[in-house]
């Protein structure tokens, strides 16, 4: 059985930094489907449409008969486990560091076999394993085989852990600790074992309720950072930069209407100097120190996380501005997660549908809780995942988008103005 | 049912030729398959532009294929082929050049096959080495063959009972081969104990599981006997052959190979039985391999490999002598030249001209390729018996 990670002891200065490797990353592009519902914490697998045949790897024609109409399926990933092997020998440098590594071979039911990671608490061969779909520290997606059923402290393997951006023992700064999803994320990082919680706040006079509560946690220190402000930025990365494992960006700013309904650019400039500038501020001052430490020890620097709008999909003409202000977000954070990737730092976007917070009063239910947005965030570092959709009206959005985006254009438009 | 083969006639093989293996080489390919080429044409007393046909198989000539090379080594041909099959491109090298020299496409037909192995060449091709392993295999650990050959070795073992024992037992006689093989990398003598407190590489893989990369060539003729005679070059009659691709590909761990189809053709078109056998080279990248190929060629029955390791023995002065030059375990793997290692040797044993250990009297030899870990298992496998030019 896993032992529980302990925490790791304060860093001896003289020994060396572990820098940043990848396992390797080049992909056909037809294999890249796999990574494509990897990056939505999805298992597919092709499926041959004339004749159902499951096929693995992934390739450009079915294996029995030929057809080319292969579609991604969901797959559950049950199978047995025929072979395993641990690698005590790499060619490459990212597996050379952390050798031992156990791999598995592994039938699934539905056909294929599988190359695989194996976390340590399979059992030896022949025994009932799952294969679940990660991205790799490379970005691209890996398939780990777990045991059949969950045992203590499986998220502490370490293979595993090496797919994961678990906040345990790590230490996460929170943008914006003051919106109502700021408040019950630090929540839910401090229970979730993180070490340490950065909690900004841009308005030290402002009183939300709840925020003394997560004041008094002993794991939370309150920093200044108002994302608008470069200097703010600066200093703070500064200061607690290079000891920052994950970043939350929960700085937010939201306004009801479109084009037409107001007079002036404030509100939209607003809007992007905290959506976009913001994010390009603290991606300029704080991904450099992420970028070296990606390889840290086991409590590196691992993930980047933005919390977006469903909204940067496509545009909802009533919160018209916002969404612009999303898309612009939802751009760079793309370039900001090309120069991470190198180091093996994920940059996790998540597009909740409308929050039940001030902002979205008029908008109808469902809404989603920002409690339940954050233990979705949780669950994503947790996961394999990049591309988060928390709630039925972001999974919604999304079904629309990929369906049909022109539809879901149509769609959007019709709605009324508030 | 599938037609008889076709006898393979008055075609021969000749001109046994090894370009001395070296660890690392700061030379290209094309440098190990010329010297395959120039010492084939100094052993044979033949004029370059009598030859008429070339066969090549490189892993490291790229961007250059056999084309390239015609042009690079002033060669006017009128029978060309390139034979990407690693561990089974003798066998095929030989099957495509009998072909071409029975039907009269082309007179003498030169088989090389070589590869240089610069310090990082090996991870390179690893890397690359098809698209299932660059998708689906080298980002899992990366550890190359030895991953895919520890899955095999495991599953054998739970499946059949082998023990590491068994398989040292297999490395310890080729290693005392190849201390007679004045081309063999190996030059140190290798116990049972060595072999068993030797680190593990991929378990249950240990270290001298493994074949060791390194660069070199080999080489032989395909031509007439009347051509052999006429440049009185010892020769071998080809008596029979078996290639196959992609065999039982619903076994979801390979435990046996496409001989295990084919044997009995093989035999038929031989006229012999497994028993007639006098030598057999075995391709040996893991000695797991070589006892499928014990098991898949008749030898045994399927699962009696170990039983039968146990049984014979296996130097040249053995009950059954396997891989006489030390196979590739003991001389090194010098790239698409490990698949022609088997094959040049069986010429050599059967001509009565071994440049190591001697199998006495051998008359019949066998030589089996296995090749391309293409995703989770070996793709390629083939068989020659081959028969002195006097049986």
């Amino acid at each position: 059985m896993t032992r529980p990670l302990l925490r790791s002891p304060r860093k001896n200065p003289i020994l060396r930094t572990r820098l940043p490797t990848l396992p390797p990353s080049a992909r056909s592009r037809v294999a890249l489907g796999l990574t494509a519902a990897a990056a939505r914490g999805r298992f597919e697998l092709q499926v041959c449409r004339d004749c159902g045949t499951v096929q693995y790897p992934p390739r450009e024609a079915c294996r029995a008969c030929l057809s080319a109409r292969l579609d991604w399926r969901a797959q559950d990933g049950t199978g047995e486990l025929v072979s395993e092997t641990t690698l005590r020998h790499s060619h490459e440098l990212f597996f050379r560091e952390r050798m031992p590594w156990r791999l598995g071979l592994v039938k699934l039911d539905s056909g294929p076999l599988i190359v695989a990671h194996l976390h340590g608490d399979c059992a030896a061969p022949p025994s009932r394993v799952r294969v679940r779909a990660h991205l790799d520290r490379a970005g691209q997606a890996a398939l780990v085989a777990l045991p059949d059923k969950d045992t203590p402290h499986m998220a502490d393997d370490r293979e595993l852990r090496e797919l994961t951006c678990d906040p345990k023992f790590r230490k996460v700064l929170v943008t914006d600790a003051k919106t109502p999803l700021g408040r019950v994320l630090v929540e839910a990082l401090v229970a979730a074992g993180a070490d340490l919680v950065w909690a900004g706040e841009a308005e030290p006079w402002k009183r939300p309720p709840g925020y003394e509560r997560i004041k008094a946690l002993p794991q939370v220190a309150i920093v200044p950072l108002d994302v608008t402000n470069s200097r703010a930025v600066k200093e703070l990365a500064g200061e607690i930069g290079g000891r920052i494992d994950i970043l939350i960006n929960t700085a937010d700013h939201h306004r009801n209407f479109g084009i037409a309904a107001r007079d002036g650019v404030e509100t939209a400039r607003a809007e992007m100097d905290v959506n976009y500038f913001g994010l390009l501020r603290l991606a300029q001052e704080f991904a450099p120190a992420l970028r070296a430490r990606g390889a840290d020890g086991q409590s590196s620097a691992v993930a980047w996380v933005n919390v977006l709008s469903v909204f940067a999909l496509s545009n909802f003409p009533p919160h018209g501005t916002y969404s612009a202000s999303q898309a612009a977000a939802l751009s760079l954070s793309q370039c900001l997660r090309a120069e991470l990737a190198p180091a093996g730092v994920r940059v996790v976007n998540v597009f909740p549908g409308p929050i039940d917070d001030e902002w979205s009063q008029t908008l109808p239910p469902p809404k989603i809780a920002p409690v339940r947005l954050a233990a979705d965030i949780v669950a994503a570092l947790r996961g394999g995942a990049e591309d988060v959709y928390p709630g039925d009206v972001a999974e919604d959005w999304l079904n629309r988008w990929r369906d049909n985006p022109k539809a879901l254009e149509r769609e959007l438009a019709a709605m009324p103005q508030p | 049912m599938t037609r008889a083969r076709a006898a393979y006639d008055d075609v021969v093989v000749a001109a046994p030729v090894t370009v001395p293996y070296v660890r690392y080489s700061i030379r290209g390919a094309h440098w190990f398959l010329a010297a395959a080429l120039a010492d084939l044409f100094k052993r044979a007393g033949l004029a370059k532009d009598k030859l008429d046909g070339l066969c090549v198989s490189s892993f490291t000539l790229a961007p250059d294929s056999a084309v390239g090379l015609t042009q690079h080594l002033g060669l006017t041909l009128r029978w060309l082929d390139h034979i990407p099959m690693g561990g089974a491109c003798g066998v095929v090298a030989l099957r495509r050049a009998a072909r071409a020299v029975q039907s009269g496409d082309a007179d003498i037909v030169a088989c090389i096959a070589g590869d240089t192995n610069h310090t990082h060449s090996f991870r390179l091709n690893l890397a690359t080495f098809s698209q299932f392993a660059r998708d689906a295999v080298y980002p899992y650990g990366s550890g190359g063959a030895n991953a895919s050959f520890a899955f095999l070795t495991a599953y054998y073992m739970r499946t059949y009972g082998a023990t590491p024992e068994d398989f040292g037992k297999i490395c310890v006689a080729q290693r005392a081969n190849a201390l007679q093989f004045p081309h063999a990398l190996m030059k140190k003598p290798l116990t049972l104990d060595d072999y068993l407190n030797a680190r593990l590489i991929a378990d249950p893989l240990r270290l001298y599981d493994c074949v060791m990369p390194c660069a070199g060539a080999e080489a032989f003729l395909v031509l007439r006997r009347a051509a052999a005679e006429k440049l009185g070059l010892p020769y071998a009659r080809i008596l029979g052959t078996i290639e196959r691709h992609n065999a039982f590909p619903d076994d979801p761990v390979q435990y046996r190979g496409g001989w295990a189809l084919d044997r009995d053709e093989l035999y038929a078109q031989a006229q012999i039985e497994p028993k007639d056998i006098d030598v057999l080279a075995a391709y040996d990248d893991y000695p797991v391999i070589t006892l499928m190929q014990i098991e898949d060629l008749g030898f045994c029955n399927k699962g009696e490999g170990p039983d039968f390791v146990r049984r014979e023995s296996f130097t040249a002065e053995g009950s059954f002598p396997l891989n006489t030059s030390g196979g590739q375990l003991s001389v090194g793997q010098a790239g698409a030249a490990g698949g022609f290692l088997g094959l040049v040797e069986i010429i050599r044993q059967i001509t009565g001209k071994p440049l190591g250990a001697a199998v006495d009297d051998a008359r019949l030899g066998l030589a089996s390729g296995f090749g391309m870990i293409n995703y989770d298992r070996g793709l390629c496998s083939g068989a020659a018996i081959l028969a002195g030019q006097h049986t």
